[in-house]
């Protein structure tokens, strides 16, 4: 028994290490409140990070997956929803006259994009696209650090380094030229809970906030994991305690 | 048929005309198993579970899911939001086909420590394979579904290995796409098979368990069962066991579902596909690693797919390979070290295969894909060499420390 599961234990290991040795170097891993067994978003968090999505990154980044109905899980009654959704307009239609028109958009739209497609957007943006930010902490090796790391990640370049014109230093970035401005500095928001908004501040909650975009269904998942879990523990303790006794008349 | 009695009148009855209750008395109650399995050999069961784990959370799925190229990342992401608890069903399905190829892969190198493909199994064992290949191909087409960059890329690079068949390989690779290149006849018809194949491992678990309950278990020591003595009953005794193992490999699995879903999916599958842009490292699923490790470890396209092919293809043949009577390693000293040299080699395989295939990793690919293939000639060699040790008597001797041993050796088993 032992030996097995030492054996078991040790194949368990060789599997688990197979993607964390195709990993590159670390990013430096920042204390996300969501980590761990018992790890939980901060609605004050996540409501500062939608604050900064919707005056700072919503200007070039889609946001496509997510609902406005959605944010009512950071605490938002659901006239103050109606009233975030209203400051955008989406067209709708046909009407009645077979006419395409325009409305303010209702909790149930998605988040609408800053341009109609993305040929727009890289007409605006200089050629290049601002990728859609729904998924970004799902679709980037390191997730939320990476992100965390992208967006302080602004530096000079170093000497014998020639940035083309309208490109930007990153040192997180692959091949470390970027299209993106760096986004915020110091105070480019005033938050409305009163937290000072240094730009560590602001990248952290705007990470958050986008984590939370990526996976809103962690927190349940985290709760009910513990208790599936757990359940599992004792299950699994009874069940042995039954095969021992079972076995008894045999061994 | 139903060799069984039951006390109650309305059982008997049904049984008399279709013997579901006497074929479950006699292949799940009663059936004689050896008495000294270890744990090992609790993973067949778990396979069969993860089986039907995986119909189950796959069927909830395909309600939500929709096969087109513009909407199928949107419908798997609709799935992880919006649907009740899609987000449990989709972590399921997806960490699932992950704990069953690991639960696979221990039941087949289980299978080659004990010689469990030696006579009188040959069968059992090529339905095992066949199962395995089945599988493959499932999970394959299973990674297509969400359509995100590797879906896309990965479906783009493993369809085109068929482009390597001389004369007719393009004209094949047509056929399989239905069309030009992987697109939406490719997604739908991928579905459409997706949904068939568990069906049919199904049928084939089935058949590979009547053979096994027509050869019956092997066991540890590899030895023939001489009588009850050698048995017992397959529940409780095995039912409590494997429902033990059962809880260990859920807290495994579930732990990954609720802690770290992504841990073993690739980042870049979040990204929907683009056929207009490659990303710098396609990379199948970690379970078909080391055979993408053999593949590309071979100059030649076409030599580096029969290479592939030919690393499951040989495991047909083993049981006629391998020349030694005995069956348990326990038995044969030479062979358990082989044994677990071919493990690491595998291991191994895997870890290069997950590697972009420049520097020190092309040479090293060729090595340890030459030591695999090197396995099975050696184990012919090994066979007419090796001095096994001597074998026990019968599985009760060692069991029950010799006080049986004058038992006969009559066969005493019920019909």
């Amino acid at each position: 028994m032992r030996k097995f599961l030492l054996s078991t234990l040790a194949a368990g290991l060789m599997v688990a290490a197979f993607p964390a040795l195709a990993e590159e170097a670390a990013l430096p891993h920042q204390p996300w409140p969501w980590l761990g067994v018992f790890g939980q978003y901060d609605k004050a968090q996540l409501k500062r990070g939608l604050q900064v999505f919707r005056e700072v990154c919503s200007n070039c980044h889609s946001l496509k997956l997510v609902a406005y109905r959605n944010i009512g899980y950071f605490g938002f009654t659901d006239d103050e929803i109606k009233d975030i959704a209203a400051e955008k307009q989406v067209q709708d239609g046909p009407n009645d006259q077979g006419d395409m028109f325009m409305r303010p958009a209702r909790p149930s739209d998605r988040f609408v994009p800053p341009f109609p497609n993305d040929q727009a957007a890289r007409v605006a943006n200089n050629g290049a696209l601002p990728p859609d930010l729904s998924l970004m902490t799902k679709a980037r090796p390191g997730g939320p650090d990476y992100v965390f790391a992208l967006l302080t990640g602004f530096t000079d370049p170093p000497k014998n380094f020639t940035l083309p014109d309208g490109m930007y230093y990153n040192e997180a970035f692959p091949g470390h030229q970027i299209s993106m401005p760096p986004p915020v500095a110091d105070d480019a928001v005033t938050y409305a809970d009163g937290t000072k908004a240094t730009k560590e501040q602001i990248v952290k909650d705007v990470t958050a906030f986008l984590n939370w975009s990526a996976e809103p269904e962690l927190d349940v998942r985290h709760s009910l994991g513990l208790k599936v879990m757990l359940f599992l523990f004792v299950l699994t303790a009874l069940l042995y305690a039954l095969k021992r006794k079972i076995w008894a008349d045999v061994h | 048929m139903s060799s069984h009695k039951f006390e109650n009148k309305v059982i008997q009855w049904l049984d008399d005309r279709l013997p579901i209750f006497s074929v479950l008395q006699h292949d799940a109650i009663d059936y004689p198993t050896p008495r000294n399995l270890n744990y090992w050999w609790n993973f067949g069961s778990l396979a069969g579970i993860m089986l039907v784990i995986m119909l189950l959370s796959g069927i909830f799925l395909a309600m939500a899911y929709t096969p087109n190229v513009n909407l199928a990342f949107g419908s798997v992401e609709r799935i992880m939001r919006d649907v009740n608890y899609g987000w449990l069903l989709r972590y399921l399905h997806m960490n699932g086909a992950t704990w069953f190829f690991v639960v696979v892969y221990i039941h087949i190198f289980r299978g080659l420590y004990y010689g469990s493909y030696k006579a009188p199994r040959e069968v059992l064992w090529w339905l095992g394979l066949i199962i395995y290949l089945v599988m493959m191909g499932t999970a394959f087409m299973g990674y297509c579904l969400p359509w995100g960059q590797l879906s896309f890329w990965g479906t783009t690079v493993i369809t085109n290995l068929f482009s390597a068949v001389p004369l007719v390989g393009d004209a094949v690779t047509t056929w399989l796409w239905g069309g030009f290149s992987v697109d939406n006849p490719t997604l739908n018809r991928f579905f459409a098979l997706h949904y068939l194949l568990p069906f049919v491992l199904f049928a084939l678990v089935f058949l590979h368990l009547v053979a096994l309950h027509t050869t019956k278990s092997n066991n540890p020591l590899g030895i023939d069962v001489k009588g009850p003595q050698d048995t017992l009953p397959f529940h409780p005794y095995y039912t409590i066991k494997d429902l033990f193992g059962l809880g260990i490999l859920l807290m495994f699995y579930l732990g990954f579902v609720f802690y770290n879903p992504n841990y073993f999916a690739e980042p870049t599958n979040y990204i929907p596909a683009n056929p207009l842009v490659t990303p710098p490292h396609i990379v199948p699923e970690w379970y078909f690693l080391p055979f993408y490790a053999i593949l590309r470890s071979v100059p030649d396209k076409l030599g580096g797919v029969i290479a592939m092919f030919g690393a499951i293809v040989i495991f047909f043949f083993l049981p006629w390979i391998d020349s030694s009577k005995v069956r348990s390693a326990t038995f044969r000293p030479i062979y358990k070290q082989i044994f677990w040299i071919f493990v690491i080699d595998c291991l191994v395989l895997g870890y290069i295969g997950s590697q972009p295939p420049e520097g020190i990793m092309v040479p090293l690919g060729r090595v340890f894909s030459v030591a695999y293939f090197a396995f099975f000639p050696l184990l012919w060699v090994i066979g007419k060499l090796e001095r096994p040790k001597p074998l026990p008597q019968s599985i009760a001797a060692p069991v029950l420390k010799g006080s049986h041993a004058s038992h006969s050796d009559k066969p005493k088993e019920k019909a």
